[in-house]
């Protein structure tokens, strides 16, 4: 009797998987608790928070449409520039590192790791960072932003290019290299063209955040409408934020339903 | 055997021949609207070389290091967390093949809303609303995360099986047990993994939204910058780096573990 | 008095072109009732509407005291889990374990709360650890769904339905997607288990061997209407050729 019942217990997780979730629980809850109760608060601040809210509403009303053509146009082709440059330039680098980086397509450890490192690094510096070293670089203007993009973008395009090679049909590459295919040729005759519709899929939606992300140049002098947005924020004129905020979300919008269109159609 | 492999991948056609050269001549007119020169890149290379030069060796000794990166950690956690938290009523509000669409859309324009905007202008705005500090950057990456989770979690929803659901539907399951048993299950995989690149993503944006007033590292950082204190920058950034790949460690770690 | 009985049923997905155009069957017993048909001919509608996944257009539906196609909302529920479902294609929770789909067949009768933490009663478990034996996949209780071949997960789904405690069993096809030795084996299981539990079957199904060897009674649909209602022996040559045959095939 005894017997059956324990051999009927039902028991959903092995010990050692149950061992590993109540640590990765333990873990989460210990982060959570610990920036819970150490961030900084400032009540005052934090009382004041919705008429702050409203005041910079109200100033906000009514948008300062005048604007647009003296002020934003030209910061918004700008911008647009930026990102699509930075689009191709990032592709350029990126590609040659996620081939770096596969381990089906280099088949030498050191080099994938090594690439794997560039990877990651060019993904943890933000695009500010990059700004900052590009606008001492070349100084202000939209070139150190296209840079900074450019740089950043590397990681994101390098990581989805590696995944998307090692993930590719091994029969065929076998095919080339049984046929005396030279690893070059390997790579522009097989790899290549298995990873054309992970191409454009990371290309367009690269595209996408590269246009938000070049929203936010300006802030350190890199160009682009953000260039716009900090002197409004700056001069205080509130009526032109929100025309910019405005501007940045139909273009946001737009170039979403683009890349859908463009996707449905491509890939 | 070569000829042929070439044929079939480079066929001439028209079409692509014009795309390619509609490129390069965007390329070159948009480079030529930048400002690009050799000029300016054999001198920006020559400042570039010098600037390197100042970042080394790093400097990790600096008081204010500790503390920013952790503050930026506690921005990280807590905006993932809340982001987190906010994103899975809201994706399941906003998914069409579970709710009327008088409840989606309203709900799919929240989450195109918080997406739209860079994290950073977002912290630009809740600085003006509760001032300087880390509170900012936890409204600023929350923001963030409601819309990418909230996004791609309800199209995980649009796309899992009705043939489950209709399953569990059939066992006399309510709505909230069929959820439980019918969707999670899913979607669950998938959900990890966008809040394990959520939380990736908001740890490397606490790292900038300094820049703007939100706290975190990226104050420090910034004004470093401005010192021209480049052995200090190079420590920071060495730092961030460092940091992220600990996270990239951990998350596969319990992705492993929730697998 | 009869389990189930269904009044001028009927249903229309586009105004004006019914499937089911006016059904009323009893049925009653425990042995299996078998549907055959062509082709949309309203089959899986019929077995639908039972259990509401369908809204019926018109008609009645009764079974245990109540009118199903009236009931909404948690009445709804609850005459549903009295009422078990056999998939065409098993529709298991792939991702989830063997024990928990087969477990999921209480979910109409537990909170979100204990479903969430997967605190089945002992009673539950056992029962469905029993089950599980009984379809000879005692084995297999922490494997995944989607690990399964076809026969062991049909094998589940009918695990599921019985874990219910249905009153009345519901079968879409439940052979379709199965090679010949496999359906049979499932017939069988499915005949077994009805009788051991006391259930009626209503099963709606392609294969007329099948269902000639296997049901008590079989109910022959064309065009949105029941054109056979008798024993298995009853079905002769010309009753075969007025449910799949006739104008009906020639004019489509």
């Amino acid at each position: 009797m005894n017997a059956t019942a324990e051999m009927n217990r039902w028991i959903r997780f092995t010990p050692a998987q149950r061992v590993a979730r109540f640590a990765v629980y333990l873990g989460m809850v210990a982060a959570i608790v610990w920036a819970l109760k150490t961030i900084e608060v400032i009540p005052e601040f934090l009382y004041d928070a919705p008429a702050q809210v409203v005041d910079m509403g109200a100033r906000m009303w009514p948008i300062d449409f005048a604007h647009f053509w003296p002020g934003i146009w030209p910061a918004l082709v700008e911008t647009l520039h930026i990102a699509a440059m930075a689009t191709i330039l990032g592709l350029c680098m990126g590609i040659p590192v996620g081939f770096l980086a596969a381990r089906n397509a280099t088949p030498f450890p050191w080099v994938n790791h090594a690439a794997r490192f560039v990877l990651v690094a060019t993904r943890s510096i933000s695009t500010l960072l990059w700004a900052l070293f590009f606008v001492a670089m070349f100084g202000p203007g939209p070139l150190a932003g296209a840079l900074a993009i450019a740089f950043h973008s590397i990681g994101f395009i390098g990581k989805m290019f590696s995944e998307g090679v090692e993930e590719s049909n091994r029969g065929s590459i076998e095919a080339l290299q049984a046929a005396g295919a030279t690893r070059m040729q390997q790579i522009v005759m097989g790899y290549w063209p298995m990873v054309l519709p992970t191409f454009w899929s990371v290309a367009l939606f690269r595209w996408d955040i590269n246009v938000r992300e070049s929203a936010i140049l300006g802030l350190v002098g890199a160009g682009g409408i953000g260039v716009a947005l900090n002197s409004a924020i700056d001069l205080l004129q509130w009526d032109r934020v929100s025309l910019i905020l405005l501007t940045i979300f139909v273009v946001v919008i737009l170039i979403e339903i683009i890349v859908m269109q463009i996707r449905r159609r491509v890939i | 055997m070569n000829a042929v492999t070439r044929a079939d991948f480079f066929q001439p056609s028209i079409w692509k021949r014009l795309g390619y050269a509609l490129l390069v001549v965007y390329v070159i007119y948009a480079a030529a609207t930048l400002g690009l020169s050799w000029e300016r890149i054999e001198r920006g290379v020559g400042y570039g070389a010098k600037f390197l030069a100042g970042f080394f060796p790093p400097s990790f000794t600096k008081s204010d290091l500790i503390p920013g990166l952790l503050e930026s950690l506690q921005i990280a956690f807590l905006a993932s967390l809340f982001g987190t938290l906010i994103a899975i009523p809201l994706s399941v509000l906003a998914a069409r093949n579970l709710m009327p669409a008088f409840v989606t859309w309203p709900m799919r324009v929240i989450i195109i809303l918080c997406r739209t905007f860079h994290p950073v202008i977002v912290a630009i705005i809740a600085v003006k609303a509760v001032g300087f500090g880390a509170m900012a950057g936890v409204i600023a990456l929350t923001v963030a995360s409601v819309g990418f989770v909230g996004k791609l979690l309800a199209e995980a929803i649009e796309e899992i099986s009705k043939k489950q659901i209709e399953a569990i539907r059939a066992t006399g399951a309510s709505f909230m047990n069929t959820i439980i048993f019918g969707v999670v299950p899913q979607v669950m995989n998938r959900f990890i993994g966008f809040v394990a690149y959520e939380t990736d993503s908001n740890l490397r944006h606490s790292t900038i939204v300094g820049v703007v007033g939100a706290g975190g590292i990226g104050g420090t950082l910034f004004a470093a910058f401005q010192r021209y204190d480049y052995d200090f920058v190079a420590g920071i950034s060495i730092a961030i780096i460092a940091l992220v790949m600990l996270g990239e460690a951990i998350q596969s770690y319990v992705k492993r573990v929730f697998r | 008095m009869s389990t189930l009985s269904i009044r001028q049923l009927a249903k229309e997905y586009v105004a004006g072109k019914p499937v089911l155009r006016d059904i009323s069957l009893e049925i009653e017993g425990t042995g299996i009732t078998a549907i055959i048909g062509p082709s949309g001919t309203g089959k899986s509608t019929l077995i639908r509407c039972i259990n509401r996944l369908i809204d019926p257009t018109s008609g009645e539906i009764h079974f245990e005291g109540k009118d199903l196609a009236k009931l909404a909302g948690a009445e709804l529920r609850a005459a549903r889990r009295r009422i078990g479902m056999v998939f065409q294609e098993y529709n298991l929770v792939e991702r989830l374990t063997v024990m928990e789909n087969v477990l999921s067949g209480r979910l109409g009768y537990v909170s979100a709360w204990t479903a969430f933490r997967r605190k089945f009663s002992n009673d539950d478990i056992q029962r469905a650890f029993d089950l599980l034996k009984r379809v000879g996949l005692a084995d297999f209780a922490n494997r995944r769904a989607d690990e399964l071949s076809g026969g062991q997960r049909q094998r589940v789904g009918i695990c599921r339905a019985v874990m219910q405690s249905p009153g009345l069993l519901l079968a879409d096809e439940p052979t379709s997607s199965l090679d010949p030795k496999t359906s049979v084996e499932i017939m069988e299981l499915m005949r077994d288990l009805a009788r051991e539990n006391n259930v009626p079957v209503v099963i709606n199904i392609h294969q007329v061997q099948l269902a000639q060897r296997f049901a008590e009674r079989i109910i022959g649909m064309s065009g949105g209407l029941v054109v056979y209602d008798g024993a298995p022996d009853g079905l002769t040559q010309d009753t075969l050729q007025k449910i799949y045959g006739g104008e009906d095939w020639l004019a489509t």
